[in-house]
């Protein structure tokens, strides 16, 4: 009965420390106090974390029904009851948490001034709130050995106060499981077992997790304290997630990155990827100067006279034939930086302007625009989903965390792709298929779907089953999506770098009509969807107006005789390298925007500005789900580098184009947001755009691939503690025992590889996971960058 | 009166056998309680009009806790047998599987079908590998043959299956929710409490943990009837039970004596103290327990209630018989050197505490004590007992309380002469 008739049944009403709170029921103490800014001394509890109530820090009094508990309560676990006194203060309550405080310090080597965690340690924290001044204990303090858990995380076990945080996060959030106690008693060590490190995608939070410094961040280590420095808000820079980070920085330059909590976003969590790569800003090749080619040597410039030139350039090869200028633009340029330059473009005269770098195929004309077509948050409540050539672990790490909890939950999380990838928990169905048959599979999913909810034949789809009947698997995957309350069908990486991406986006976007179900396109990029907003595609300007430029793939199947290329390395971001090289080489005039500068680039380059990082400029992201997320910039960029959005800024000024006349980025943002407002929702795409043939594929023996985890940008790529993990590094093709008897290829053999241009030389795997006569060899990683087409045609010796 | 209940074969020369069990009423009881069958609810009145109690330590109402199972609620339940037997100075149910082992066998079918459980696990401690193992494994095979096990038990339509695992040997896998995690693959830590047993076992489905000898003490309540049972030893302290007496004793040994028998009586049956020398401490309940000293308990009767007023407890039934040689100091050295190495070191009070107290103990034995230390010691008692996640804090700290309360003087005498007052031992 509730004490208050006034009360709704799930809620109850308890008092801490003499205030009453109201609650719901289930609930526990921690989580009523937490909510009303009571505060409990605790270690193991986290709110994303199950609560193995093992520190015993938060001890607290209860009382239920006028009766005191016999012994104090851990608030982290007990439940609340209606009527129920807590007392945080008591004198049993408060003994009983400086008794553990006790115990805790008693191993703790107690070596803050030399400790990373110094500063925001929640012992040191606690234990000046619940230690004592002079420790009783006079014995000698136990020492553990520590382990190499790889590049990001550094131990410093002798620290550790046995939480368990870090491993209920790898079990229960990463579920790799890659740490456990080890021995017993005093002699717990927290460890991996098998000494082979930590290797899950978001290994970095249990630094983040860990309430001492027994893990710290490896590459930030001794670089600051906490206390010196600045925390700037902002987003991560490399997928569609648009997780919330902080930078922390001293006088302008960024020691770490931490994340900040949204719970629409990415909860409390960040991606590897996002907390390590501002490495990459101190990468020693970045530009300090513009620069510009004068004969066979590179000569320095100063601003105005490197802007005036390459605005001569381009006027002069606009003046004869604008269509001749083509921008590429990276899909994780920022809103800003996208609209101005197709801005510049179209006040050109050129709609060429594309940000879609890896879309092999643009058949589709006006393709999808990327988006998950969902919120971010409501993924983790399908009761279905099928991911097509996206392995969502490592393309959107925290989507993927998301479709992890659906499926723990029982939805049927299902894929198909070349191969079948290295998941976190286990899919219903994994279909694996050469990537010639793509279509036909999901053809014969749409078929059994079709037939699934009475839609008879779908016009056009015996082009691509050939009159083949779906296999039982097809009707499961349709079946299970029809029947969900909540469905996601979602193309990812490995459609957009394939050949006949317009039909599998065509197909992909029929299942999820026939199913009802939510219809996702996820390409590289923190910013795809922004670039679209921007009008920084071919077909589409910033206010929706249709145009008809040319894509990225069709300006490197038609080279033209200028470029413009934002911040981007065509060798590892364009979905074909060595095709999108040779057009710039060819070209007469290439004006390069680039944080940094590589040997390639002075190859092809005429002129090279240098543009700031990541961190330096401010901006927009717009994620995945369609949120606009604006941060400013840290620091100024190093050296004479500006932010690309100024640089665009002043360029259009010198072109004398109209309403240039930006001051600060959120003017462009607000521009852009009118334009944005005023369109409604577009809808595109869609079974109604499939390509008038299908694409008939290579018949041979083909790469396929994805973008490496570690390779997806030029910031990343130079991340160098990321460059030391397993995921980066030198690529390994991999083939199956099928494929690679035929070819009398054995694993770890040395192979030659050529897709028609100069071969590379790369070690082989072979692998059961994947479909024959394919060879998995994705982009971004050491070794892959003189090679063709990511999705195409590929020979293979041995050497 | 004595050996009338779990070692009731024990007269016989192969005791352990099915033959042998028969003789003296074996499975009489299960054959009227599935002949019908039985209700449920009928059988567990039995158990608690008898006071059976828990026989693995905390003395906790059997009937009652059986009364927490969802027993006609559908789904998978299941019946623990706790043979896990670490505590030291404790051996009863590697007897009882060794020579009664039909008792066991006979009692978990029992037990599980007034609990709705249709499969018990028996989980044994690593070093019962060799014989206890076999005598169970070899008994659970006589019962199959016979019909006692599996499906539709002789024709009553209840299924009961019976498995003996085997542990690695950890003294915190007989704590139940421990044992629990243990069966199902884990470490063996164990759990917080709610939620208990009965609602989250193993599996995430109930269970209901009992010790070896209370499991094997049901068949002949329910032959001999509840009334019985209770008059063989107090109200409220039904039963006989299993003691297993060493120490300073003439001849060890473990004895089924009815529950309330003055201790004075059961020492006679151990041979009294060896040599003849004065007793000084007695352990009565297993090491986790408070020595009491020899003069209270020659006064004191060998049943739960009696050893709680004296502020000490029946425990597991171990009793550790100590002579005037004894120096106290080295005992509790000794005890809190077993919990230390035995502490899971899950939560922090426990792991950090157990191995504070042995050291600082240590340091006192070894001459280089201070007073301060004593007080240290008792505070670090205190701060672990009531403060862990089971009651594996209690387990070591009451044994330190329990010496400390007694023969503070000992620690004092080292503290200040650097050697024991015992002079046997100095
Ligand atoms: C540290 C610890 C060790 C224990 N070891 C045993 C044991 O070896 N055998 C046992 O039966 N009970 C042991 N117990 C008690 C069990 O947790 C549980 O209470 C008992 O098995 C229940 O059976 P009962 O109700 O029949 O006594 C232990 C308890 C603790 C806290
Ligand atoms: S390493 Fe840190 S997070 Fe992990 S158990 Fe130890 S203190 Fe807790
Ligand atoms: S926070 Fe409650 S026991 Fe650790």
């Amino acid at each position: 009965m509730s004490a208050n008739p006034e009360q709704p049944d799930d809620q109850v009403t308890i008092t801490i420390d003499g205030a009453e709170y109201q609650a719901s029921k289930g609930a526990t103490i921690i989580e009523v106090a937490d909510a009303n800014g009571v505060d409990i001394p605790r270690f193991c509890y986290h709110p994303k974390l199950t609560a193995p109530a093992n520190c015993r820090m938060c001890l607290v009094d209860i009382e239920m029904n006028g009766k005191a508990a016999p012994k104090p309560m851990p608030a982290c676990i007990t439940a609340i009851g209606d009527g129920m006194v807590v007392r945080t203060e008591s004198e049993r309550a408060v003994s009983a948490q400086r008794n553990v405080m006790e115990f805790l310090l008693i191993n703790h080597p107690l070596d803050c001034p030399i400790c990373d965690q110094g500063g925001e340690c929640e012992l040191q924290d606690l234990a000046l709130g619940y230690g004592r001044g002079i420790s009783r204990f006079t014995e000698r303090k136990r020492v553990v050995d520590d382990e190499d858990l790889g590049p990001l995380v550094e131990t410093e076990m002798t620290r550790c106060i046995h939480c368990t945080r870090c491993v209920r996060f790898l079990d229960e959030i990463a579920g790799t499981s890659e740490l456990g106690a080890l021995h017993r008693g005093e002699h717990t060590e927290i460890g991996t077992f098998v000494g082979r490190g930590i290797h899950s995608e978001l290994s970095g939070n249990v630094i983040d997790l860990c309430p001492v410094g027994a893990l710290t961040n490896k590459p930030y280590r001794y670089t600051a304290r906490a206390w010196e420095m600045l925390s700037h808000p902002t987003v991560g820079p490399h997928d569609a997630i648009g997780s919330n980070i902080s930078l922390h920085q001293v006088r302008g330059t960024v020691k770490r990155v931490v994340p900040r909590n949204n719970e629409a976003v990415n909860e409390t969590w960040i991606a590897d990827r996002d907390r390590y790569s501002y490495q990459g800003i101190y990468a020693e090749d970045r530009l300090q100067e513009p620069i510009a080619r004068d004969g066979d040597k590179w000569q320095a410039m100063d601003w105005q006279e490197a802007l005036e030139s390459v605005a001569g350039r381009l006027k002069e090869v606009a003046a004869q034939d604008p269509s001749q200028i083509a921008a590429w633009v990276s899909p994780s340029a920022t809103l800003e930086e996208q609209y101005l330059l197709n801005r510049l473009m179209r006040g050109l005269g050129s709609d060429n302007v594309d940000v879609r770098l890896r879309q092999a195929d643009t058949r589709d004309g006006d393709s999808p625009s990327p988006g998950l077509g969902m919120p971010i948050a409501a993924t983790e409540d399908v009761d279905a989903a099928l991911l097509v050539g996206s392995h969502t672990r490592h393309d959107q790490p925290l989507l993927n965390h998301r479709l992890r909890k659906a499926g723990l939950n029982g939805a049927h999380i299902m894929a198909l792709d070349t191969r079948r990838h290295d998941w976190n928990y286990e899919l219903s169905e994994e279909l694996v298929a050469h990537p010639d048959q793509l279509a036909r599979e999901l053809a014969l999913i749409a078929a059994a779907m079709a037939a699934y909810v009475g839609r008879g034949v779908v016009e056009g789809l015996h082009a691509y089953t050939g009159g083949a009947e779906p296999g039982d698997n097809h009707k499961r995957v349709a079946q299970r999506l029809v029947d969900a309350g909540s469905a996601l069908v979602m193309s990812g990486d490995a459609v957009e770098l394939h050949q006949g991406g317009a039909d599998l986006r065509a197909l992909t976007a029929l299942i999820a009509e026939l199913a009802g179900a939510h219809h996702g396109q996820l390409g590289t990029g923190a910013n795809a969807f922004g670039g679209w907003i921007a009008g920084a595609v071919p077909y589409r300007g910033a206010d929706g107006s249709p145009a008809r430029g040319m894509s990225v793939a069709e300006t490197i199947a038609d080279p033209r005789r200028c470029y413009v290329v934002v911040n981007l390395e065509p060798e590892h971001d364009c979905f074909d390298g060595a095709a999108a090289r040779r057009a710039l080489e060819a070209a007469e005039t290439v004006v390069v925007f680039s944080p940094y500068v590589t040997e390639a680039m002075r190859e092809y380059a005429d002129v090279i500005l240098p543009i700031g990082a990541f961190g330096e400029t401010a901006g927009t992201f717009v994620n995945a789900e369609g949120r606009w997320q604006t941060f400013a910039g840290v620091g100024r960029p190093i050296g004479e580098a500006r932010p690309a959005w100024r640089v665009f800024r002043v360029l259009g000024n010198l072109l004398s184009l109209d309403r240039f006349e930006y001051n600060a980025p959120d003017e462009i943002h607000a521009e852009l947001q009118g334009l944005w407002e005023r369109q409604g929702n577009p809808s595109n795409g869609g079974w109604q755009g499939r390509p008038a043939e299908p694409w008939l594929g290579h018949g041979s023996l083909v790469r396929a691939g994805n973008t490496a985890i570690y390779g997806t940008d030029p910031l990343v790529r130079r991340g160098e503690a990321l460059q030391r993990t397993p995921h980066a590094g030198a690529a390994r093709p991999t083939l199956s025992p099928a494929t690679a008897q035929q070819l009398g290829v054995n694993d770890g053999d040395w192979i030659s590889l050529d897709q028609g241009g100069p071969s590379v030389r790369l070690q082989a795997s072979v692998d059961d996971a994947l479909a024959d006569s394919t060879v998995w060899l994705p982009a971004g990683l050491e070794g892959t960058a003189g090679l063709g087409p990511v999705h195409g045609p590929i020979n293979i010796q041995r050497t | 009166m004595v050996n009338d209940v779990c070692y009731a074969t024990l007269k016989y020369d192969q005791p352990w056998t099915l033959d042998n069990y028969y003789r003296e009423g074996g499975y009489e009881a299960l054959k009227r309680v599935l002949d019908g069958p039985m209700d449920r609810g009928e059988i567990i009145d039995e158990i608690k009009k008898a006071t059976l109690r828990g026989r693995g330590g905390a003395g906790f109402s059997t009937g009652m806790k059986w009364g927490f199972m969802p027993r006609d609620a559908p789904g998978q339940k299941y019946l623990i047998c706790n043979s896990d037997e670490s505590e030291p100075g404790t051996c009863k149910d590697r007897h009882l599987l060794r020579f009664n082992p039909h008792a066991l066998v006979e009692g978990m079918i029992i037990s599980g079908y007034a609990m709705g459980a249709t499969v018990g696990y028996n989980y044994l401690r690593g070093e019962f590998m060799k014989e206890p193992f076999e005598r169970i494994e070899e008994a659970v095979r006589e019962a199959r043959e016979a019909g006692f096990l599996g499906e539709n038990i002789l024709g009553s339509g209840v299924d009961f299956e019976m498995h003996n695992l085997i542990g690695a040997g950890a003294y915190i896998c007989g704590e139940e929710t421990g044992l629990l995690e243990s069966i199902e693959g884990k470490r063996g830590l164990p759990r917080n409490k709610p939620p208990f047993p009965a609602q989250y076992g193993i599996y995430g489905r109930p269970a209901t943990v009992n010790n070896t000898e209370t499991i094997a003490s049901v068949p002949t309540v329910m032959r001999r009837g509840a009334d019985w049972f209770l008059e063989q030893g107090r109200p409220n302290n039904g039963g006989t039970k299993l003691f297993c007496v060493s120490g300073h004793v003439n001849s060890p040994g473990v004895f089924e004596i009815p529950l309330g028998m003055p201790f004075k009586e059961l020492l006679g049956m151990a041979g009294g103290v060896r040599d003849g020398r004065k007793l000084k401490a007695v352990i009565p309940g297993g090491t986790s327990m408070p020595a009491l000293p020899g003069e209270e308990m020659m006064e004191l009767d060998m049943d739960f209630d009696s050893l709680a007023k004296a502020k000490s407890g029946l425990g597991s039934g171990g009793l550790v018989v100590m002579d005037d040689t004894t120096d106290m100091v080295e005992v509790c050295l000794r005890i809190s050197r077993f919990y230390y190495a035995e502490s899971c070191g899950q939560c922090t009070p426990c792991r950090e505490g157990t191995g504070w107290m042995h050291r600082v103990i240590k340091r006192i034995y070894q001459g280089k004590g201070s007073y301060d230390d004593i007080e240290l010691l008792e505070a670090a008692a205190g701060q672990i007992a009531g403060h862990t996640i089971c009651a594996f804090g209690e387990a070591s700290a009451w044994p330190v309380q329990g010496i400390l309360r007694h023969w503070r003087h000992e620690f004092e005498h080292y503290v200040e002469h650097g050697r024991s007052m015992v002079e046997a031992a100095a």
